[in-house]
């Protein structure tokens, strides 16, 4: 046996499994949560809100929702997937089967993302129903929406492998995570900035994410689209180096 | 044929300094019960680990069949099923699911037949679709050995089977115990319990803070280890012993209140009958008595004692 397949599909169908026995709680927050939004911000403050470079408040919000969902759906889904077996011991069984680190990573970042990108999707219909939401690249907006996801569940690994206690689990997806997120352009575009506040933002990695995003709604982005997907690769590409490197040092998962 | 499990001079010390291997040396064979048998902190999980993948070794090398577990670590922990010490189960998951998540993560094919024999055996069969959250700490019990057979592997670690397990479990346990050996299996199992050791094992390791101190086959290390004391509390102290009992191994405690015999139990002529008559000719009375087994700690130091 070169590779174990079937290993990682046994993952993977087990963690969507675990997501479908809670599939309210996995499902009905996000959408809650987003039809809120549009109550608060496109309604309630938006209605006040001019245009966005053409676009109405309402639909220039979407993707940064999305983003926003996609973002702390990624991180909590993997982190949790990863860091509950460690915690219940069942950890046992994914370090003695015939499964390599890489096989595992796939199994569970897989699960984890798809998770995310159905989410994302049904974020975006359910904000069909409040406002008209025009896609111009559709093709990019899957692609960003699966990248994204990739790279979020990566990093949600990372934390759940990293994590020692429910604490260290949540600590950094609110204080770190959640405030990037908020500044980082999903109800606002930059440009609306002071210029030195514009200037920090640029060093904060979600405003390129949502960005990207947003240029596959509406051709439109803060920065360019080329720009977005090279930093969202080197995101992935920085995860899977701190991955390489806490596999082959066998940290906090074997003793 | 390669020892189906071969360590040689595996140590693990612990991030936080502990060494709980000390260049252990343990060739396991084909198709044998064999019993690992220390005191609680001697090394048994650790090593168990080692040969798993669940712990990473210092230094040292194991082979499965000839495999080497790190190098080739798919083929070798394919072989292997590992029921751990303590219950780990997802307790939302039903039985079956968990069952067959095991197999799959070994990459095997959905075999719903296998799945269903295996729960049979285990009287699990009635409880397929109950959650695990549902079941009895036994039931738990039997469903992590489902899980670690669901493989058909053709070694099995068994982690302290009998801690704190029933008696119906216990039976069932060295039934499918004697079964899988029928089949051609191996199996190791740890315990710090000679008699448990004495009723499954062909053969015994004992371990001790790392170390393996001696491997024999059961019926050498019981005739060894199957010692027993005598203990009389006689009614006037003593202050020597009577003539006919020279050169027995006799000790008087307590200032001469208590004479301890020790024999061996296995014995067809124990020494205990000819004791008690030549005491009674001597006019040693005695008062109470008791016979106690030697216990793991004794013979710990009677081992350690002999090797240094
Ligand atoms: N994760 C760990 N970190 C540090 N020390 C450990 C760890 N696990 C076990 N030990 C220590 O290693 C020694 C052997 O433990 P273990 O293999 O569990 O023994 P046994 O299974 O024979 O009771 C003990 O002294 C124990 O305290
Ligand atoms: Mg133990």
């Amino acid at each position: 046996m070169r590779f174990n397949p079937g290993g990682v599909l046994a993952i993977y169908r087990y963690e969507l499994s675990r997501t479908v026995r809670t599939i309210w709680q996995s499902v009905a927050t996000p959408v809650i949560t987003t039809a809120l939004y549009f109550v608060v911000f496109g309604g309630a403050i938006g209605s006040r809100i001019p245009e966005v470079g053409g676009v109405s408040y309402g639909a220039f919000i979407v993707p940064g929702l999305i983003m926003l969902s996609l973002l702390t759906q990624s991180i909590s889904n993997a982190s949790i997937g990863i860091y509950f077996p460690k915690f219940s011991g069942t950890i046992f069984e994914i370090l003695s089967a015939p499964l390599s680190p890489i096989e595992a990573v796939t199994a569970y970042v897989a699960a984890a993302a798809t998770k995310s990108v159905v989410i994302g999707l049904i974020i975006l219909l359910t904000s069909t129903l409040f406002v008209e939401v025009r896609i111009d690249h559709p093709v990019w907006m899957v692609a960003f929406l699966v990248l994204t996801s990739v790279a979020f569940s990566l990093f949600g690994f990372i934390i759940g492998v990293w994590a020692k206690n429910f604490e260290q689990l949540a600590i950094i997806p609110s204080l770190v995570v959640t405030p990037l997120t908020f500044l980082g352009g999903s109800f606002y575009s930059i440009d609306m900035l002071p210029p030195f506040w514009r200037t920090v933002s640029l060093f904060n990695p979600v405003v390129y994410l949502v960005s990207g995003f947003r240029w596959s709604f509406f051709g439109q982005g803060d920065v360019g689209v080329a720009t977005s997907l090279g930093f969202t690769f080197a995101f992935i590409v920085a995860c899977l180096a701190a991955l390489t490197w806490i596999f082959q040092t066998g940290w906090r998962l074997k003793p | 044929m390669p020892p189906i499990i071969d360590c040689v001079a595996v140590t693990k010390r612990y991030a936080n300094g502990q060494l709980a291997l000390d260049s252990v040396d343990l060739s396991i064979e084909r198709g044998e019960i064999f019993a690992l048998l220390g005191p609680n902190g001697a090394g048994k999980t650790t090593l168990i680990g080692a040969i798993c993948g669940t712990v990473s070794m210092t230094s040292g090398t194991v082979s499965v069949a000839g495999t080497d577990v790190v190098r080739d670590f798919r083929a070798a922990r394919a072989r292997i099923g590992l029921v751990p010490q303590e219950i780990a189960l997802d307790i939302f998951a039903s039985v079956r699911t968990t069952v067959a998540f095991s197999r799959g993560l070994f990459g095997r094919p959905a075999d719903p037949a296998y799945i269903e024999r295996l729960l049979r055996d285990l009287s699990l069969w009635e409880k397929r679709d109950a959650r695990i959250v549902e079941l009895s700490g036994g039931m738990k019990r039997r469903v992590m050995i489902a899980k670690a057979l669901a493989h058909e592997p053709d070694v099995l670690f068994l982690d302290e089977p009998t801690a704190g397990v029933d008696v119906n479990l216990r039976r069932d346990m060295w039934a499918l115990v004697r079964r899988l050996r029928s089949e051609g299996a191996t199996v190791i199992l740890t315990t710090h319990y000679i008699d448990e050791a004495e009723e499954m094992a062909d053969r015994v390791g004992v371990i001790d803070k790392g170390r393996v101190l001696l491997v024999e086959d059961k019926a050498a290390l019981m005739r060894k280890l199957g010692k027993r004391r005598l203990t009389l509390v006689l009614h006037d102290p003593l202050s020597a012993l009577p003539e006919s009992l020279a050169g027995w191994p006799i000790a008087l405690d307590e200032g001469g209140r208590r004479l301890v015999y020790a024999f061996d139990a296995s014995a067809d002529d124990t020494g205990v009958p000819t004791l008690l008559r030549r005491l009674a000719e001597a006019g040693v009375a005695f008062a109470d008595l008791e016979t106690t087994a030697s216990s793991l700690e004794d013979i710990f130091v009677d081992l350690v004692g002999a090797g240094s």
